[in-house]
């Protein structure tokens, strides 16, 4: 697992680039993209770009590709940039995307062992394993820093992911449930409780609905500094380049 | 003979002469300009569809658009539905939704939008023809009863940035359009075409050029690169023979270092004389425009007494935020106050110009200021009901953080000095906002779960209907804004709704991404 982990750190430092085709990328970034992908590409009209993976653009054919030739029926294409303006590009924004190299300290296989005696199936699937009530693991490492992922474990009210709401109603007939937004609309809502199962409710058969802004239903783990260490190490692993 | 007659006076003044569209109260079944009448009310007098009744309505048929994103408001005439996508016009049944024509231009293959979407919002009626937009910049004329191409018009070089999306506005003899491309460095304009032959009868630039009144307002050569895109239909007092056309932001967008001033015509109404193309007046919204509101919305001109004289009005609930209340003999502002959240303006002065507050302008490191650049309303219509004396507006709630960079013009290319990052959505919301149309005073507001960005219908039935960005069609009672009826469409509503008849019948027709669906009881 050390081996994956060394990897992974290597991987990082290979995709660094020198300083001037990112700067000329940003430059162009700035002037041409930022109307709809915000500045720094957080998003705005368009999509964030600061994901490790881009789901129109897996590899940098692909982004080559998208960037010359837009995507419909939003996107325009650059035509007016150059080869060189458009590998700038690419470089700039997979910088956005990439998952910062952070020494990992743990160890994963022991991490492994935390995982499965705190009981985090229960709310989490790792490969096809355990409860889909909390976010996806499987490949975690590809969309969160270690150190987000120790603050996640720490304090997960203070590391929402976006979007994700935790929500009460009841019914008029007094049945309660308590699960995850899934869907919301002006007149219904769909929620995911603790089972990982589906509920849907008109909004006007419901007597209260109350959303729990910045609650989580993950309690905040108190590990040593070993165990907090290695459980880090587990989930940094999760997805990473082998 | 009698036929002979018939035939020649068709010929002479068409299936639907200009007449028909200036008295559009005295057929309540047909939809023969974008907002209805020409008065940019989007009120249908038709009365079968109460509040006691809407949560019957069930779908009558649908028609599924090549395209996705669709913005279209059809137009509807003797049992035709015509509807335009970007370049394309199809003409259907209303009774099945079947297709009776279709009419397509290629789009260049090195044609780009650049700063919107390749949509287009309608087309516009007249006499025997069918008048679109496309999006190379050519306005069509095609044969009602046919789509065959009877005239087209090179408006603009889409190579600099110009396009068309606009549903053009027909009006006696002639038709009006405005161009995109506020984020090129284009200098906009408005245009009228004679509707017989497509031969431009006049142009007003939304710019003014060296040695015109206005360039003063413009440091150096900026206004050749000045923005004010005039992208979505205006409004038109036949009475005063005066079309009203708002313009959009000033370029670049976020950076307004190159162009100190007030920018003028970028970010005002405009009222032009219809016959001669010159400005009769003009009121700016947003001088110096820093934040990309551009004012373009259809004005809504209805009569009404304020301050003890009756005055012909021109209400508009501007991107900026504020709703203004002007007189639309003269420009002369009567009222404004803000309608959703800002933290631009301490208020507009007596003149109506904004009470700036400082260091609200975007930043390198960035400015936080309400609203966000799509504004608190942007394209999609507001509504105006003479019933209920309301004009209800979809608001969009949400601001951003603004950020400028510098700007380099290049043809055809972005030309916008900056960008924003947007709040985290779980930050904003949508809402329904009846105003008193005099006032501005809110009466009800109806929220909605995202931003929307889909107009707003009114109708004599006591209905407002309306779309939400989740895909939800709705109905709210126009008096309260209470939920009537609401159906899931399975796809955003981006567009403006209209309403008319199948044999006697109330319809409520209204696009969703691809799919066009109407409604009836």
């Amino acid at each position: 697992m050390m081996f994956r982990l060394i990897l992974l750190f290597t991987a990082g430092v290979a995709y660094a680039q020198s300083p001037p085709e990112l700067a000329q990328g940003q430059a162009l970034f700035e002037t041409h993209c930022t109307l709809c992908h915000g500045v720094n590409g957080k998003g705005s009209r368009g999509p964030s770009l600061t994901k490790a993976k881009l789901a129109k653009a897996p590899d940098d054919a692909a982004l080559k590709k998208l960037i010359e030739n837009g995507l419909e029926p939003e996107m325009p294409g650059s035509w007016f940039l150059t080869e060189p303006d458009v590998e700038h590009l690419i470089v700039y924004v997979r910088s956005l995307g990439k998952i910062a190299s952070e020494p990992v300290v743990g160890n994963a296989l022991r991490g492994a062992s935390l995982y499965a005696q705190n009981k985090c199936s229960t709310c989490h699937i790792v490969a096809g394993e355990g409860s889909g009530f909390g976010p996806e693991l499987t490949e975690i490492a590809t969309r969160r820093s270690p150190s987000h992922l120790r603050e996640s474990i720490i304090s997960p009210a203070a590391t929402l992911p976006e979007g994700f709401l935790m929500i009460d109603v009841k019914t008029a007939s007094g049945r309660t449930l308590r699960g995850i937004r899934a869907n919301e609309d002006p007149f219904t809502v769909q929620i995911k409780d603790a089972s990982g199962r589906f509920h849907s409710f008109r909004k006007s058969e419901l007597s209260t609905l109350n959303k729990l802004r910045g609650q989580s239903p993950m309690p905040a783990y108190k590990l040593s500094p070993t165990d907090l260490n290695d459980l880090v190490a587990y989930l940094a692993s999760l997805g990473a380049k082998q | 003979m009698k036929w002979l007659i018939v035939l020649l006076s068709l010929s002479a003044f068409g299936q639907v002469p200009f007449e028909r569209i200036a008295n559009a109260d005295k057929e309540p079944g047909s939809w023969l300009t974008y907002s209805r009448n020409l008065q940019g009310h989007r009120f249908s007098p038709l009365t079968e569809i109460t509040p006691a009744n809407v949560g019957k309505l069930k779908v009558k048929w649908a028609y599924q658009f090549p395209e996705a994103n669709n913005e279209v408001s059809p137009i509807v005439a003797d049992g035709v539905m015509y509807i335009s996508g970007p370049n394309t016009a199809t003409a259907l049944d209303t009774k099945t939704g079947r297709s009776l024509w279709s009419w397509k231009r290629t789009v260049p293959t090195d044609y780009r939008n650049v700063g919107f979407g390749k949509v287009n919002r309608g087309p516009a009626i007249m006499d025997d023809m069918l008048y679109v937009a496309t999006l190379d910049c050519y306005l069509v004329a095609l044969d009602i009863k046919s789509g065959v191409e009877r005239w087209s018009t090179k408006v603009a070089d889409y190579k600099m940035g110009y396009s068309l999306t606009v549903a053009p506005l027909a009006i006696k003899g002639k038709v009006v359009i405005g161009v995109s491309g506020g984020e090129t460095g284009i200098r906009g304009f408005i245009d009228a075409y004679d509707s017989k032959t497509g031969k431009q009868s006049w142009r007003i630039w939304t710019v003014p050029a060296a040695g015109e009144k206005g360039v003063e307002t413009w440091a150096g050569d900026s206004w050749k690169t000045g923005g004010g895109s005039s992208w979505v239909t205006g409004a038109y007092d036949p009475e005063l023979n005066l079309v009203y056309w708002g313009v959009g932001n000033p370029g670049p967008d976020w950076n307004g270092d190159s162009r100190a001033g007030d920018n003028l015509y970028t970010c005002s109404m405009l009222a032009i004389d219809a016959a001669t193309g010159q400005m009769r007046w003009h009121f700016q919204f947003t001088p110096h425009d820093t934040h990309d509101w551009d004012s373009t919305h259809v004005p809504i001109l209805f009569d009404g007494e304020v301050g003890g004289r009756k005055r012909k009005l021109l209400a508009n609930a501007n991107r900026n935020a504020f709703y203004y209340l002007l007189d639309r003999e003269t420009g002369e502002f009567l009222s404004g106050k803000p309608y959703a959240r800002q933290t631009w303006a301490k208020g507009l002065n007596d003149q109506g110009k904004p009470i700036v507050i400082p260091n609200m302008e975007p930043s390198e490191k960035g400015t936080l200021v309400y609203p966000n650049l799509n504004g608190a309303t942007i394209w999609f219509s507001p509504s105006y009901s003479p019933q209920t004396g309301l004009v209800y507006v979809p608001v969009r709630e949400l601001g951003a953080i603004y950020f400028k960079r510098p700007a380099v013009y290049k043809p055809g290319t972005f030309f916008a000095g900056g960008g924003e990052n947007s709040l985290p959505a779980d930050d904003a919301y949508g809402a329904i906002r009846a105003l008193d149309a005099k006032t501005g005073a809110m009466r009800w507001e109806f929220r909605q779960s995202s931003p929307p960005w889909a107009g707003v219908l009114s109708t004599a039935g006591g209905i407002v209907f309306s779309g939400t960005t989740e895909g939800n069609a709705f109905a709210l009672d126009a008096r309260t804004g209470k939920p009537l009826w609401e159906f899931q469409c399975g796809g955003g509503i981006g567009s403006n709704p209209i309403s008319f008849t199948i044999d006697g019948r109330q319809m409520l027709a209204i696009t969703a991404d691809r799919v066009l669906y109407v409604f009836g009881l």
